[in-house]
């Protein structure tokens, strides 16, 4: 948690002097979602986030570095680049991206799910992939898909909610609901606000709200969840409660919320409750807390320390080659051509003359 | 940014010239209502719509939940019983989930029902790049719309021009798409008459006089033009055309105009495989064949997903590109 907030303000700095370009939606104050949930799952689950994933990327495990220069938009990030900050992919760690199209995700969840289930129950095998080589014996497992309160209102949740409920797909929807879609409120902008679970139940799946400020009961709420969908092999919905402290982007004049709203989340700040937690409330079997102030300002200091690393990284990686605007659009035996169109005459990328 | 006569220190942008006429379209009709995320409480993501909930009241100026399909469906709904609903999609990549309401229902619906029922919708949109946004943010879809017959295309560049467009697609009987080119939103001012006026949907305007060669562009690529065109030898006489609607387009005054010149540089944002220099390529070929001294060129962006940030310069036109095309057209 304590690394996304420390990569995070240096993002917005980043940002604020132009290094990051487009949009830069900061996660400060839902560390806890996603830290609290991922810690939850195995590092083969498939993961597939909305677009305010730099703090998801993290907490899979992508190296910070790579976050990073993928906001930076050089060679070296985790999406080459071409991406930026809404597209945080990682296939190592089953992380099958952020993405910039609200709601587009969800439906995907249902897919990745069934996959999984199809292997299990059909397959009786595998399927090939990054670090699971061909044959290996199927796993149990369970998708978890990340949403904001925003992607409710679209249709694709609806459909997917559905195909996922009728065919008994093992897949967590989360919503992070943080109270706010851009400018509008969640009672502004859907209905049954006071009571998500209505729309799950809708669909046939069950599911339960939770406090997303802190992370130990999260925790403790979400891991039986995880664990009923991996042996039923059933959907679920969590509606996450929690709180952005910073605007909807880096340009949010914030005139749908007061001050007040905003210190009030503060004042029950994730970090500091759980830091407050182990510093003064738990202790071992010495009697004393379980962590020193001495060790929490050595984790300070580590954190402080990779995401320097992580924007020393970024700023010394290469921008991307020109070459890289033909790549990875379609296979392409002929790197540096277009292609379609003048990849069948056999035109060369214009740029690279 | 080159100047154009027009241009003033004082002055409307392209987004105060399209607040004016939604305004002035909204006092005028009461019909007439703007809704999408965002566009009221907080005036909408380029604050185009800024100060309209506070004057027409928030059922005229309606903010409503993230839903792009919704949105259109529902200002379909809305103009087939005679309504004049104005929807702002925030960026031209979420077109995408309200794709199929537009071109499976609003373009069709004055064919499907012989005539009886029409659409008068106008779709406002901020579109195009460079602005350092990646994709969904800075893509350039005007092809796509065009290839599906029954919805008009129009795509101004510049705040006089936006109002007595706006004005035009808000009065039209049909389905328009109104592509704001979000580069130049605030990035000159311009004197835009305070009344009431029009544009035609379907004329193109002649910016400069030339002899030697046509260049057609339309949105945010006509300031990379006028551009180059500072830049150009005194010898070589160009004549510049902002194209203005896409869909229908001026064939005929692109087909004056070759027919003068001899050559024709064509130049867009979008993807060039299919796109509407595409188009023009052909119109200018049926058209203009034995007039014509070059092959048509295109310069246009590429056939790849539109890049992040650190490339997106080097894919857009630029007016090295440009004169580049120029220069090997006159030498043809
Ligand atoms: C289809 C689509 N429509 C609109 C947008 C623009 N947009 C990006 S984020 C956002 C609000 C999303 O709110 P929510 O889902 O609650 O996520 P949060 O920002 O709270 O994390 C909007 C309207 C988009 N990216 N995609
Ligand atoms: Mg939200």
């Amino acid at each position: 948690m304590m690394l996304i907030r420390e990569f995070e303000v240096r993002c917005a700095q980043a940002y604020q002097q132009a290094k990051i370009g487009g949009f830069c939606h900061l996660y400060i104050g839902q560390e806890a979602a996603a830290v609290g949930t991922l810690n939850a799952v195995n590092p083969d689950d498939p993961v597939v986030l909305a677009y305010r994933d730099h703090g998801h990327a993290l907490a899979r495990g992508m190296d910070p570095g790579a976050c990073m220069a993928e906001m930076y938009g050089k060679a070296t990030g985790c999406a080459k680049g071409k991406g930026g900050s809404m597209h945080m992919f990682d296939r190592p760690h089953w992380l099958f991206g952020g993405h910039g199209i609200v709601g587009a995700q969800t439906p995907l969840g249902a897919g990745l799910a069934f996959a999984a289930r199809y292997e299990w129950e059909v397959l009786g095998r595998s399927l090939e992939n990054p670090g699971v080589p061909a044959g290996s014996p199927p796993r149990r497992k369970v998708c978890l898909c990340y949403l904001g309160d925003g992607a409710l209102n679209q249709g694709a949740l609806h459909e997917a909610m559905n195909l996922a409920g009728l065919y008994s797909l093992p897949v967590i929807y989360i919503v992070e609901n943080n109270g706010y879609s851009m400018g509008t409120s969640i009672d502004r902008g859907t209905t049954m606000a006071h009571d998500l679970m209505a729309k799950a139940n809708a669909y046939g799946i069950e599911g339960r709200a939770i406090d997303g400020f802190d992370i130990l009961a999260l925790y403790d709420e979400f891991k039986p969840l995880v664990d009923l969908c991996r042996q039923k092999q059933v959907p679920a919905f969590v509606d996450l409660k929690t709180y952005r402290y910073q605007g909807h982007s880096m340009s949010d004049p914030q005139k749908y919320r007061t001050k007040d709203e905003v210190e009030a989340w503060k004042a029950k700040d994730s970090i500091d409750r759980f830091a407050h937690h182990l510093m003064s409330e738990r202790t071992g079997s010495d009697g004393r807390p379980v962590l020193s102030e001495q060790r929490f300002s050595e984790i300070q200091d580590d954190v402080r320390t990779r995401v320097r690393a992580a924007v020393e990284f970024a700023e010394a990686s290469p921008v991307p080659d020109l070459s890289e605007l033909y790549a990875d659009v379609m296979v392409n035996p002929h790197p540096g051509m277009s292609p379609s169109g003048t990849y069948v005459t056999g035109a060369p990328n214009p740029l690279l003359r | 940014m080159p100047r154009t006569p027009q241009m003033i220190e004082k002055g409307l942008t392209l987004v105060d010239a399209i607040n004016e006429a939604l305004s002035q379209e909204m006092e005028r009709d009461a019909r007439v209502i703007c809704l999408g995320e965002d566009v009221g409480l907080n005036g909408g993501v380029f604050r185009v719509t800024e100060g309209l909930q506070r004057r027409f009241g928030p059922d005229r100026c309606i903010d409503t939940p993230l839903s792009e399909s919704g949105i259109m469906g529902t200002s379909i709904g809305l103009a087939m019983a005679g309504m004049r609903p104005i929807p702002e999609i925030q960026f031209e990549g979420f077109l995408g989930p309200a794709h199929d309401q537009l071109v499976n229902h609003a373009a069709r619906f004055r064919n499907r029902t012989r005539g009886a029922i029409t659409i008068p919708l106008t779709v406002r949109v901020p579109w195009g790049g460079g602005i350092h946004a990646p994709e969904f943010h800075s893509d350039s879809p005007e092809a796509i719309y065009t290839h599906s017959p029954g919805m008009k295309v129009v795509c101004p560049s510049t705040p006089s021009d936006a109002k007595g467009l706006l004005l035009a697609a808000i009065r039209d009987p049909d389905p328009v798409i109104f592509f704001e080119p979000k580069r130049v939103y605030r990035s000159f001012r311009e004197r835009v008459p305070e009344e009431d006026y029009t544009i035609p949907i379907g004329k193109a305007k002649l910016l400069t006089e030339g002899t030697d060669l046509t260049v057609v562009t339309w949105g945010a690529s006509v300031f990379q033009c006028l551009e180059t065109l500072d830049s150009l030898p005194d010898d070589q006489s160009v004549e510049l055309i902002d194209l203005r609607t896409i869909n229908p387009f001026d064939a005929d005054a692109v087909a004056a105009s070759v027919e003068k010149t001899g050559r024709c540089v064509v130049v867009q944002e979008a993807p060039k495989t299919c796109s509407m220099a595409s188009e023009l390529s052909a119109t200018i070929q049926e058209r203009c064949f034995l007039h014509l001294l070059a092959p048509v060129q295109r310069v246009c962006g590429f056939d790849t997903i539109m890049p992040y940030a650190k490339l997106e310069l080097e894919y857009l036109p630029d007016p090295k590109r440009i004169a580049e095309a120029i220069g090997h057209t006159l030498a043809y």
